[in-house]
């Protein structure tokens, strides 16, 4: 049967039909439906980890116990999930390892564009690159049995375009492998340097043998057209190659760690002008100027950013006739950057911290939104987790004057992720820091998913959530409030005592995310045209649905929640309920 | 049209774009075509520029529309169509639901909403639609029910019988919300 599945549903696929028993992610863009979709399948265990690291050790563990494992994550989850994946390549599997890394260029939503290849690479594990989603679900099914036969984890790198994008599949069933036997091998699974040292030889002996298989392996194939330009690529990229450069003979590469240096080679010397042409790094290019071989690539493709058909076209002059030339206009249009929902939480925190002119060292999540104008009030965003060490640290430089006024702001995930951390810092190290721990019951910017404190599995199984209040006592926090971000002035009030405390406090700020509340009234409200004074308070909300209309203002009642929170802010009670004002 | 039809849908993040697209997908699906469907789901859903690129037909390569090769963009809001105007054809077509949306930078008055969009749309391409989608959805009776007025309008340049539409769109929306939606659909069919 066949079937239109993105890239993301066809890896979850192709683990349900490879056997697998254990799935686990931390949620990220674009690898988060990968796990979603896991979890769709009875026969596996499917859970979102705190973090990649985490989940990176309990696929580990299942592999090491002789079950297949799949762990997902986006490319900077592999930085956080990079310690134990370094010396799982020294152990090597028992069940098959893969670890799906979803790349992002173009940063669609992401912090930065780093290339994952580089980490495949440095860990010593293979890399397998699929194109579309058939290859993403049989590359994973192929990586399973790599995973096993050279005993390695194996790296299954996609990007946005392939995680995101639907084509056609066709399904198969499920392959009972059932669990491989389970022995106790230290000197295999006990990394201490006298048994390390032997598996770094081991390691080093099956790339060699990793490297002979490229050679050979069909995920490598050339297709021969005019023999004028050869394009070494891999990925969507070949995609965009064969929509583009229909006369090019082409090099595709499926297995782009090891590289097959025999196959490349030959490839070289049959084409004039050989072309490598791949998103982000100059990975494989740089590899084939190491041989010796002419090549262009990055001299002429850029490392920022991705590369679509149209960038194709224009870095290698093919022209298309039938375009609409837009481009005086295009340089006019103004961006429509994303913002908080109409009705969101965060908005009520981010609108008295900009009025406070707090200083806010931030992090990741939707309350990231909270940096943008009018709104304006982050100073910082690195890395999930960062904040509380940020705000540790400017304290630590700037003296403690400095954190008076001054917090951290953390998501309710994020804080599990990698803030429980920075807290002990805090204390330990005797900080004055006040941290926002904003839980609004849900890890909202990856598309609501569950995680520790919202009380359910990735199933929807009921759980004891963390008690983040007593979490934060039991770190040694005795400053702890609980306040309704939408109660400005407690906000405020509360903002100001904490801030003013030479001690650690922690602020939780507590209401449940707009787009997943069943229970409030959404009637939209209305402003009184008669009684609105035009002082344009409501409008440093940044709420989407406040429009400025000549000197008074208008809410779009298509996009309106009722969330109300302008109505706190309106000095004339110009704001009504849909209904029930007389206008 | 060329053996590959390519259909772009643009709009703003919250407006349905992606529920239209999923129907229009399952249409195309329904009469056995070839199809691969570029949507990115992420950031941009929180009230920013959003897209859906549609390709079917035989041997398709790209996920991606190239640029300059849709035959039809369907735009829920008017700056949108214009942001994504080189990607159509020359001879292609445009719908346009008649809605401004300001994103924040117009909203914070640091640079203004092209108040020409229309024109400079109209002066490039020749086969342009407007298309007042709120009016007709408010009279389905939900405002919500825009994407689907805009797909009614969208399947009258598509070679798919009324029927399909109905059927897809019945398997694809809650029941609770089939009537409002299969109205609005009507509406746009007709419009
Ligand atoms: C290491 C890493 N993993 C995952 C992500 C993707 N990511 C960005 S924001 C976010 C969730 C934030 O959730 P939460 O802290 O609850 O804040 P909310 O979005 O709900 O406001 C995730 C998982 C990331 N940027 N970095």
């Amino acid at each position: 049967m066949k079937k239109l599945l993105t890239g993301n549903e066809a890896i979850a696929r192709g683990a349900w039909e490879a056997g697998v028993v254990v799935c686990t992610a931390y949620p990220g863009t674009p690898s988060t439906q990968i796990t979603e979709h896991a979890a769709e399948y009875d026969e596996m265990y499917a859970e979102w980890s705190p973090n990649e690291k985490v989940a990176l050790e309990v696929g580990g563990g299942a592999a090491i116990a002789g079950g297949r494992a799949m762990v997902a994550m986006k490319h900077v989850g592999v930085n956080v999930a990079a310690d134990p994946l370094f010396t799982l390549a020294y152990t090597g599997i028992n069940g098959g390892l893969l670890l799906v890394a979803a790349d992002d260029p173009g940063m669609h939503s992401s912090q930065n564009e780093q290339d994952s290849r580089h980490f495949g690479r440095a860990a010593k594990v293979p890399i397998l690159e699929p194109a579309d989603s058939q290859e993403a679900k049989d590359f994973t099914k192929l990586a399973f049995e790599l995973s096993e036969s050279f005993d390695t984890p194996v790296m299954l790198r996609v990007t946005t375009r392939v995680a995101h994008a639907q084509t056609t599949v066709e399904l198969g069933d499920r392959q009972e492998v059932g669990l491989k036997k389970y022995e106790k091998i230290a000197a295999k699974y006990v990394m201490v340097p006298a048994y390390a040292r032997r598996r770094h030889v081991v390691v080093e002996s099956r790339l060699g043998k990793l490297q002979e298989y490229s050679e050979t392996a069909s995920l490598n194939r050339i297709e021969w057209n005019d023999t004028k330009i050869g394009v070494i690529t891999s990925g969507v990229t070949y995609q965009y190659v064969k929509e583009t450069m229909k006369d090019a003979s082409i090099l595709k590469l499926g297995i782009t760690f090891p590289l097959p240096r025999k196959l490349i080679t030959e490839f070289a010397e049959q084409v004039d002008k050989l072309y490598v042409i791949e998103e982000l790094e100059p990975f494989i290019e740089d590899y084939i100027k190491s041989w010796g071989i002419e090549v262009h690539g990055k001299d002429t493709f850029s490392v920022i950013g991705e590369i679509l058909p149209e960038t194709i076209r224009e870095k290698m002059g093919i022209e298309v006739e039938n375009t609409v030339d837009n481009n005086e206009a295009a340089s006019a249009i103004p961006i429509r950057p994303p913002v908080l929902c109409p009705g969101c939480p965060h908005r009520g925190l981010f609108y008295v911290l900009s009025k406070l002119k707090t200083t806010v060292a931030g992090d990741i999540g939707c309350y990231t939104l909270g940096s943008l104008a009018p709104l304006n009030a982050m100073d910082t965003t690195i890395c999930m987790g960062a904040s509380i060490g940020n705000a540790i640290g400017m304290e630590k430089a700037r003296g403690k004057d400095f954190a008076r006024n001054l917090v951290a702001v953390i998501g309710d995930s994020t804080f599990i992720h990698s803030g429980i951390t920075g807290l002990i810092d805090v204390v330990y190290n005797k900080a004055t820091t006040t941290t926002i721990i904003l839980d609004n019951r849900t890890t909202g910017m990856t598309g609501h998913q569950e995680n520790p404190t919202t009380g359910f599995t990735i199933k929807g199984e009921p759980i004891k959530e963390v008690d983040l209040e007593l979490l934060v006592k039991a770190i040694g926090v005795e400053r702890v409030v609980v306040v309704d971000p939408f109660d400005l002035d407690k906000v405020e009030k509360t903002l100001k005592e904490e801030m003013a405390a030479e001690e650690p406090s922690v602020i939780i700020t507590k209401r449940i995310c707009a787009l997943i509340d069943k229970e409030s009234d959404k009637t939209p409200y209305i402003v009184s045209q008669e009684a609105c004074t035009g002082c344009m308070r409501c409008m440093k909300l940044a709420c989407p649905c406040i429009i400025k209309e000549g000197k008074k203002v208008r809410i779009n009642t298509a996009q309106c929640v009722g969330c109300g929170l302008c109505v706190t802010v309106c000095p004339s009670g110009a704001i009504k309920k849909e209904g029930e004002a007389n206008v | 049209m060329s053996e590959i039809i390519n259909i772009l849908i643009v709009g703003v993040g919250g407006q349905g774009t992606i529920l239209a697209s999923k129907v229009l997908a399952g249409v195309v699906q329904e009469k056995g075509h070839e199809v691969k469907i570029a949507e990115i789901h992420g950031m941009s859903q929180r009230g920013g520029s959003v897209f859906t690129q549609v390709r079917y037909g035989a041997n398709i390569a790209s996920p991606t529309i190239p640029q300059g090769e849709a035959d039809i963009i369907l735009a829920f809001e008017k700056l949108e169509a214009l942001r994504w105007l080189s990607y159509l054809k020359k001879n292609g077509r445009i719908l346009i639901n008649d809605q401004r949306i300001d994103p924040m930078p117009v909203i914070m008055g640091t640079v203004e909403y092209p108040a020409d969009a229309l024109q400079i749309i109209q002066d490039k391409c020749q086969n342009v639609t407007m298309i007042d989608g709120v009016s007709e959805a408010l009279k389905a009776g939900n405002i919500k029910s825009v994407n689907m007025v805009l797909l009614g309008v969208l399947s009258k340049f598509l070679d798919f019988d009324g029927d399909i539409w109905l059927k897809v769109m019945q398997e694809t929306i809650p029941a609770k919300f089939i009537d409002v939606n299969l109205k609005a659909f009507e509406a746009g069919r007709k419009y």
